[in-house]
């Protein structure tokens, strides 16, 4: 299935073609088969910017995880009651909503936090992974199967930004999570032993080569191509 | 299936009213905690300008706030240097006074906070003067802590913060890479004259021999002139203070 589903992914609507009855698939195939950054090449901004340290990336995966799974929720439980005409701008007032919640609550409670990502948070609004779940799932299913659609594009995408701050904080920073990996290591081979940290990764330039190589990894595998 | 003008119109607006209401409630109940993150991050903002970042780091919040009360003491003063405690019959404290607010009336008129770090303890052993500046970077406000040493010229440190600046360029004023540079810098010229510190055009050069030049920050010139600016502004109002605190030592 990998190779149709995925073009049409491109194309326009994704996957809810073959959602059968099989609701473990609403999750799995966002990870790798029809993943929202890899394959919809979606969400690409945020994958560049908040993906130098493995902890902001974690608070960023979360919120956004919060945000779809809780705007495919009530967009799903009005989709009867919406008025077509005006269906954007009401799914873009929940997202809006939620994403302006999940800031203050950053804010009140990891106030360091919200300053490092500062404006990603609110960029999520923007983020085409979470208006296009709506759009394309939300609108037209129940509520549970949109919760798992919604968590399962959530974990696709989070996946990855935290596989790419992985490598990004380790060869760039020499840690991860803020634990010096490249020291410890160093110190096993004496004094004058040290790991190079590569200046490169921590430049958003480090996260399009990782993030080019975990593509070229993944599409190796499942033989997709792009036309 | 309902597609009526009425229709639509009803459902806007209770949508708008239900959010408006979870959105202002959300901001009510979370308010005074927001606030409090905020005066805490000003306190690491002001402790920064005289410690290490990864110590601050590694303090809990009650510990920030024990060490701030007991090395920093604070006063407001005016632009000629005259130590301000009431403004309109409310009480006056550095803590209160809201420099971004000061920023937009005439600079005679502002309200100027002075933090002294000093030994814990012991008021009389004055470690350092912590001047807070404000002025506009490239998109929007940047505002810092400057640290004088007691022959008050010498820069104990700086910390910079921004609201707005380019990730990667400009924002890099927040970086201790860029702030570690200012350390050891003279803001007066030999001859007493207030000269303040430059951030240089251009990156990489060496600016160890001048003592009023810092290197730049390739790709972001304005958000470098900002940073001059708020130099000149701030340490020119504060000048009759310094001169002051001088005359009396």
């Amino acid at each position: 299935m990998s190779t149709e589903t995925a073009e049409k992914t491109e194309v326009k609507k994704p996957a809810e073609a073959l959602l059968s009855k099989r609701r473990k698939k609403l999750i799995s195939d966002p990870l790798v088969d029809d993943n929202p950054i890899t394959i919809q090449v979606l969400g690409i901004c945020s994958a560049l910017a908040v993906t130098t340290q493995m902890k902001p990336t974690l608070v960023m995966a979360l919120s956004v995880i919060f945000v779809i799974v809780m705007s495919n929720l009530t967009i799903s439980i009005m989709r009867n009651t919406i008025p077509t005409r005006v269906r954007i701008i009401v799914q873009l007032a929940v997202v809006a909503t939620l994403v302006t919640l999940v800031n203050e609550i950053l804010k009140a409670f990891a106030y360091d936090m919200y300053k490092e990502l500062s404006v990603f948070v609110g960029l999520i609004i923007t983020n085409c992974i979470v208006m296009g779940r709506l759009e394309a799932f939300a609108m037209g299913n129940k509520p549970y199967d949109s919760i798992l659609d919604g968590f399962g594009s959530a974990l696709g995408y989070s996946w990855i930004i935290l596989a790419v701050a992985f490598f990004r904080e380790l060869w760039g920073s020499g840690t991860v999570f803020g634990i010096p990996v490249f020291e410890t290591i160093s110190s096993w081979f004496g004094e004058d032993f040290s790991l190079a940290t590569n200046g490169l990764m921590v430049s958003p330039v480090g996260a399009f080569i990782i993030l080019g190589l975990i593509i070229w990894v993944q599409r190796t595998k499942t033989g997709y191509v792009e036309h | 299936m309902q597609q009526s003008n009425t229709y639509i119109i009803t459902f806007s607006v209770i949508l708008t009213v239900v959010l408006g209401f979870l959105l202002s409630g959300t901001s009510q109940l979370l308010g005074p905690i927001q606030k409090e993150a905020v005066a805490l991050d000003t306190k690491k903002q002001i402790l920064g300008a005289v410690m290490d970042a990864e110590k601050i780091a590694a303090m809990k919040p009650n510990e920030i706030k024990e060490y701030y009360e007991n090395t920093i003491s604070s006063k407001v003063v005016n632009i000629k240097g005259e130590e301000v405690t009431e403004q309109e019959g409310a009480a006056v404290t550095a803590e209160t006074v809201d420099v971004a607010k000061n920023y937009k009336k005439p600079a005679d008129e502002r309200l100027y906070p002075v933090y002294i770090y000093h030994e814990e303890g012991s008021e009389d052993k004055v470690v350092a003067y912590i001047l807070p500046l404000y002025g506009a970077g490239l998109w929007d406000a940047i505002w810092g802590y400057l640290a004088l040493k007691t022959d008050l010229n010498t820069i104990e440190g700086v910390t910079f913060a921004h609201a707005g600046e380019t990730p990667g360029l400009g924002a890099r004023i927040t970086t201790g890479d860029v702030q570690s540079r200012y350390e050891g810098k003279k803001i007066y010229d030999e001859s007493g004259e207030l000269v303040a510190v430059e951030m240089q055009k251009g990156e990489g050069k060496d600016y160890s021999g001048d003592e009023h030049k810092v290197d730049g920050m390739s790709g972001a010139t304005l958000t470098a002139k900002g940073v001059n600016n708020m130099f000149v502004n701030y340490l020119g109002a504060y000048e009759s203070y310094l001169e002051k605190v001088k005359g009396n030592s």
